[in-house]
């Protein structure tokens, strides 16, 4: 049973449909990245799964339970699935640690102590436990997406929603920032990330999505969508990426 | 390549020539002389008027000669203004016209000082030749010293009775204008009434003169007649009609402080699995709060200052006091001293705020 599955959402702001009937799946363990042009609707399918906008028709399914349309539980999907946002999102009136920590407490009512210890251990393992006390503003970009990124692992998601987190990065921040994702693939977190970055794409996926017209268009391995995509629109869609010098 | 060549064929025109500046100099000074002139007049005519009021003292004589001194100093930049236009003409005749230009712009800014430390001379003048008019009688009037000696206490023990309306209505105003703020901030369809009573609320109360609302309700309530609400003390109408209309106000600020904190910080709170409520109270309130102070402040400041219209309900409080000392001894000093009274608790609030904006602006500079 796959831990995650989109049957036939539908999305529309308004008259514009953004998704016409998507379905697709994402096993536990499973890295899966979303690629497509520009507005093809990569975020907000990542914000639908999270519950931040509802949809027209159609169901999600977390681990077989339905977590779409009314009755749900948005909270407790929320704990279950982690949302990174390219914009980081950080509170710049909290200090990094409480920043980290402040969903644990409020929400999963872990005391202080423990919240703390927690956060400092994961703060380490992306090297700014030094950090801890400084306020977001004092941070790079690249740190203040670990961070982000950090607070939303606290909180012992199943799955992460990962954003286009690297396009607000200088170049030269990129990396650490991928390290992290990379980390989190080895050690077996499911993971759903639109990104731009097609090489990293290549590298740690373990099934890449094209989006077109509000659909899945084409699915595959990583190795086949990038070397020899059956569909004419991926094709024309990894043309331009390749010309643009981004794969 | 047009685009070049229309370059270089560029008329720059001759060199721009000095701007005159002979005769503002001489006027600088001219205005200068007259300014003198009536400094002495005004001066001379207080002089006299201390003297029969008795109250003539080499103290007050220093001052007198501090003010024409400092009069006769807008001689030096109106002289400077002269001597660099001299400059002008010779410069121009040895060919050096960058020096000439220099010259004459120093000249006209000395000259535009001279006028503007004249213009603000003949504002002070002015205001001292208004309070000695009429033998006098202007200044004492507005500014008794003897009924202000005596009756400083009496009028001050009254606006007690201000500080205490105020207090208790700014309390009441950050509570009751949170609720506000919160009804109109309900979402969803189940909050749509609850929005619409809170807006008709913030609409009739922010555009309703505060002096008729006081009026309103001192008079109305107990007129109708209501079982414990129809005798209460004075006061607490006053305190009532005024948290009515700040509440407006006030709502009104938190909401904008709310509104302006980005929709994405409620996004990536909620995200956590925060509640709406979780996340008011521990990511958007927070930040909105440090925006929110300046303008509140600026409101309490227009409610204390309204806490002098209690009086048309007949609310002791020291406007009221200074009329009755007033009309008892056909002067206005002890409403002067209602005023100063307003102005000493406000000045410390005002520097507050622009510390505060001051210190808001840094951070965002900064901060980004
Ligand atoms: N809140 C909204 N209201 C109205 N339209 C929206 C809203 N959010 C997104 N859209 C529209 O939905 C479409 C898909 O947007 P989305 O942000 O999901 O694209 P995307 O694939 O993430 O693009 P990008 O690669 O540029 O981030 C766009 O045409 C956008 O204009
Ligand atoms: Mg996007």
């Amino acid at each position: 049973m796959p831990l995650l599955e989109m049957l036939g959402v539908r999305k529309a702001f308004g008259s514009h449909d953004v998704l016409r009937g998507l379905d697709l799946s994402v096993n536990e363990h499973q890295v899966v990245c979303l690629i497509g042009p520009s507005g093809c609707g990569k975020s907000t399918l990542l914000r639908c799964i999270n519950g931040l906008e509802g949809i027209q028709d159609g169901e999600i399914r977390l681990a077989g339970d339905r977590v779409s349309g009314p009755g749900v539980d948005i909270d407790r999907l929320r704990r279950n699935v982690g949302i990174v946002f390219q914009s980081f999102n950080l509170f710049p009136h909290m200090s990094v640690l409480e920043n980290v920590t402040l969903a644990p407490i409020c929400v999963l009512k872990q005391p202080r102590a423990e919240a703390e210890a927690r956060a400092m251990a994961l703060l380490k393992r992306i090297g700014l436990e030094a950090k801890a006390r400084d306020y977001p503003d004092r941070l790079s970009g690249g740190q203040q997406q670990r961070v982000a990124i950090v607070r939303a692992l606290a909180m012992d998601p199943k799955v992460m929603l990962l954003d286009e987190i690297t396009s607000a990065l200088d170049p030269e921040l990129v990396s650490d920032v991928l390290d992290i994702v990379r980390d989190l693939a080895r050690q077996g977190m499911t993971l759903m990330l639109a990104t731009h970055e097609m090489g990293f794409a290549r590298e740690v996926a373990s099934k890449v999505c094209f989006l077109f017209e509000g659909r899945v268009h084409e699915e595959g391995p990583p190795d086949k969508m990038f070397g020899d995509p059956e569909e004419e629109r991926t094709r024309g869609f990894l043309k331009r990426i390749i010309e643009a010098g981004r794969l | 390549m047009t685009l070049a060549s229309e370059q270089t064929q560029l008329d720059w025109g001759a060199p721009s020539q000095p701007k005159a500046s002979g005769g503002l100099a001489w006027g600088a000074l001219a205005a200068v002389v007259a300014i003198l002139g009536v400094a002495t007049l005004v001066l001379f005519n207080l002089r006299g008027l201390l003297a029969r009021e008795v109250l003539s003292s080499s103290a007050a004589d220093a001052a007198m000669v501090a003010v024409l001194a400092a009069c006769t100093l807008l001689v030096w930049p109106a002289s400077r203004a002269i001597a660099a236009s001299f400059r002008v003409q010779p410069n121009l005749a040895a060919g050096d016209l960058v020096a000439a230009r220099i010259a004459a712009a120093s000249s006209r800014e000395w000259s535009f000082i001279t006028l503007g430390y004249g213009a603000a001379a003949l504002l002070v003048l002015g205001g001292i030749a208004f309070f000695t008019a009429n033998d006098g009688q202007v200044s004492k009037t507005f500014f008794d010293a003897k009924l202000i000696r005596d009756f400083t206490p009496l009028v001050a023990k009254a606006f007690m009775v201000n500080v205490l309306i105020f207090m208790c209505a700014e309390v009441l105003v950050l509570i009751w204008g949170l609720l506000v703020a919160i009804a109109r901030l309900i979402p969803g369809e189940a909050g749509r009434p609850v929005r619409f009573l809170a807006t008709v609320y913030c609409d009739i109360f922010r555009g309703f003169p505060v002096i008729i609302t006081v009026y309103l309700v001192g008079f109305g309530i107990p007129l109708a007649g209501l079982p414990f609400l129809g005798d209460l003390p004075l006061p607490c109408y006053a305190i009532f009609a005024l948290t009515l209309v700040y509440g407006a106000y006030v709502a009104e600020v938190y909401r904008s402080g709310i509104d302006s904190v980005h929709w994405s910080q409620m996004a990536a709170a909620r995200s956590l699995g925060l509640s709406h409520l979780q996340a008011l109270r521990h990511v958007i309130v927070p930040q909105a709060i440090r925006r929110i102070i300046p303008p509140l402040l600026n409101d309490f400041i227009g409610l204390q200052k309204d806490t002098a219209l209690v009086q048309v309900i007949g609310v002791l409080d020291s406007f009221n006091q200074s009329r009755i000392i007033a009309s008892n001894h056909f002067n206005l000093s002890a409403v002067t001293i209602v005023g100063l009274l307003f102005v000493l608790i406000t000045i410390p609030q005002a520097r507050l705020v622009d510390r505060l904006v001051e210190h808001d602006q840094r951070r965002m500079r900064a901060g980004g």
